[in-house]
């Protein structure tokens, strides 16, 4: 089974779809920009988590999911899971 | 502080216009905002008439990431509260957080969010529903959207007595600035247009099934059959007379008088208790039925609610004793917004002299009210608006004129 990669791109769609974020917050820089200033609640970080839980058929962990502070942590909390679902 | 309690701003979504302006001149008017339901497809339903807010898109006024935890209810009550405030005055971001408090009514809460996450469960499973029904769908989530969107963090409360409700809650607005909180925005919007608010609605056995537009909502007329149910409704902002005016602000008028009851058991050989509620407001506003000049009434719109409605009427005023008006045939039945608008538009009405008019009605000579059915110029130093709930809420509010403008007259 190939293994999906989970992008920036990835998730910017999901976060207009699921926090309703705006392009403007949404450039380059907020890679590494916190949830929080981005205007990223708690919830709407588990609305995250939950629609991509549903498009790549794995399960986040709920601790881990709101522990990621940044963008960039939340990529890299996805793509450990879908290394370990290809494995 | 003075202990009396004013309302500086105000603002509404009604379905016979959006926005104070539209509403007013549609409302004086008489042009009613009823029609077929457009929302959902009704044409299968016994009722298909309803009040619907025109004109409103939400990605106009709200930022995006309010919309997807938001039902229609809620992103109307927030544009309203925006519109509310500016007409007070107010400017949040400069006054301090723990002196804005929020009490607005609800009736039913998200209905349509909570169906599409409800149909998503059903149809897709548990990890298609949002996290935002966690509260999206919930009583309370009109103050507390307002109170985080503004930055109000003083007393926040709903009140849930359906359309009694709405005066209840400006009532609970009132008990807190009186407890020295200086500001409160206060009213209810409410929205349920949708499949399982039609249905839900429809199970109380009171909407009308009339489908045309003029003859579906008619209280007090012999015709009277059932109601037109609407969206929208009406926030105010109200505060202490004395910290009104040392912020400039002008008054609309004060909320002078409260009441409310609740009926004893319809088995209970005792009779409902509007009257009581009125007695009670009149008594709390320390003036007699002869200074009340007209009568924003319930209007039901079923002939044992309609008839039990008038005989409180006469029994405090006597036959044909004030003018008596339902605003309401213009707009369908808001739940918990209705009487909020019906405050607005008793505030206006003062302001300009004019009862709004009862439309569509031939008023049932029996009932003995002078019911106004074209919009009349009147001299309003007091109006008295009343609310009924669904088994047994009774509740009624006075309003007075602001003093320099009854003054002025």
């Amino acid at each position: 089974m190939t293994q999906r990669h989970f992008t920036f791109d990835d998730l910017r769609i999901i976060l207009r779809e699921a926090a309703g974020l705006e392009d403007d917050v949404l450039g380059d820089d907020a890679l590494d920009a916190a949830f929080e200033d981005l205007g990223l609640e708690s919830l709407a970080l588990l609305e995250t988590g939950s629609r991509i839980e549903r498009e790549y058929g794995i399960t986040l962990d709920d601790s881990s999911l709101t522990g990621s502070k940044t963008p960039r942590a939340l990529l890299e909390i996805v793509n450990g899971e879908l290394a370990t679902a290809a494995a | 502080m003075s202990g009396t309690v004013v309302v500086s701003g105000l603002s509404v979504a009604s379905p016979n216009g959006l926005g104070t302006q539209d509403y007013w001149s549609a409302t004086t008017a008489g042009r009613s905002g009823i029609g077929p339901v457009s929302r959902f497809d009704a044409s299968s339903y016994p009722a298909g008439l309803a009040g619907e807010v025109p004109g409103f898109v939400a990605e106009d006024h709200l930022p995006g990431r309010l919309l997807p935890q938001t039902d229609r209810m809620t992103r109307l009550a927030l544009v309203v509260a925006d519109w509310a405030l500016a007409d007070a005055g107010v400017r949040t971001q400069e006054t301090p957080a723990y002196d804005m408090g929020v009490a607005t009514a609800s009736s039913s809460g998200g209905f349509e969010f909570g169906q599409n996450e409800l149909r998503a469960l059903w149809s897709k499973g548990s990890q298609y529903v949002s996290a935002y029904q966690s509260f999206a769908w919930f009583y309370a989530v009109n103050t507390g959207q307002i109170s985080i969107r503004n930055g109000m963090k003083g007393p926040g409360s709903v009140v849930v007595s359906d359309q009694a409700g709405g005066l209840d809650a400006v009532a609970q607005a009132r008990r807190q600035v009186r407890k020295g909180i200086p500001m409160v925005l206060t009213g209810g919007i409410d929205a349920s247009l949708c499949p399982w608010g039609w249905v839900a609605q429809m199970s109380a056995g009171r909407l009308s099934t009339t489908r045309d537009p003029a003859r579906a909502y008619l209280p007090f007329d012999a015709a009277a059959h059932g109601h037109v149910p609407g969206e929208g409704g009406a926030l105010l902002v109200v505060e202490d007379e004395e910290a009104a005016h040392r912020r400039g602000a002008r008054s609309l008028g004060e909320i002078a008088g409260y009441g409310s009851t609740f009926d004893p058991a319809p088995d209970s050989g005792r009779p409902p208790t509007l009257r009581t509620a009125i007695e009670i407001a009149l008594r709390d506003a320390g003036i007699t039925a002869d200074d009340v000049d007209a009568v924003f009434a319930d209007g039901a719109g079923l002939p044992d609610l309609d008839r039990a409605e008038a005989l409180a009427l006469t029994e405090v005023f006597g036959a044909g004793g004030v003018p008596v008006s339902v605003p309401k045939t213009m707009t369908g039945r808001l739940h918990s917004g209705a009487a909020p608008l019906d405050l607005a538009g008793a505030l206006l009405a003062m302001r300009d002299g004019v009862i709004p008019p009862t439309v569509n009605v031939s008023p049932s000579p029996g009932l003995a009210l002078d019911l106004v059915c074209e919009t009349r110029p009147a001299r309003l130093g007091t109006v008295l608006v009343l609310a009924r709930g669904h088994h047994g809420f009774n509740s009624a509010m006075v309003l007075r004129a602001p003093r320099t403008r009854q003054g002025d007259r």
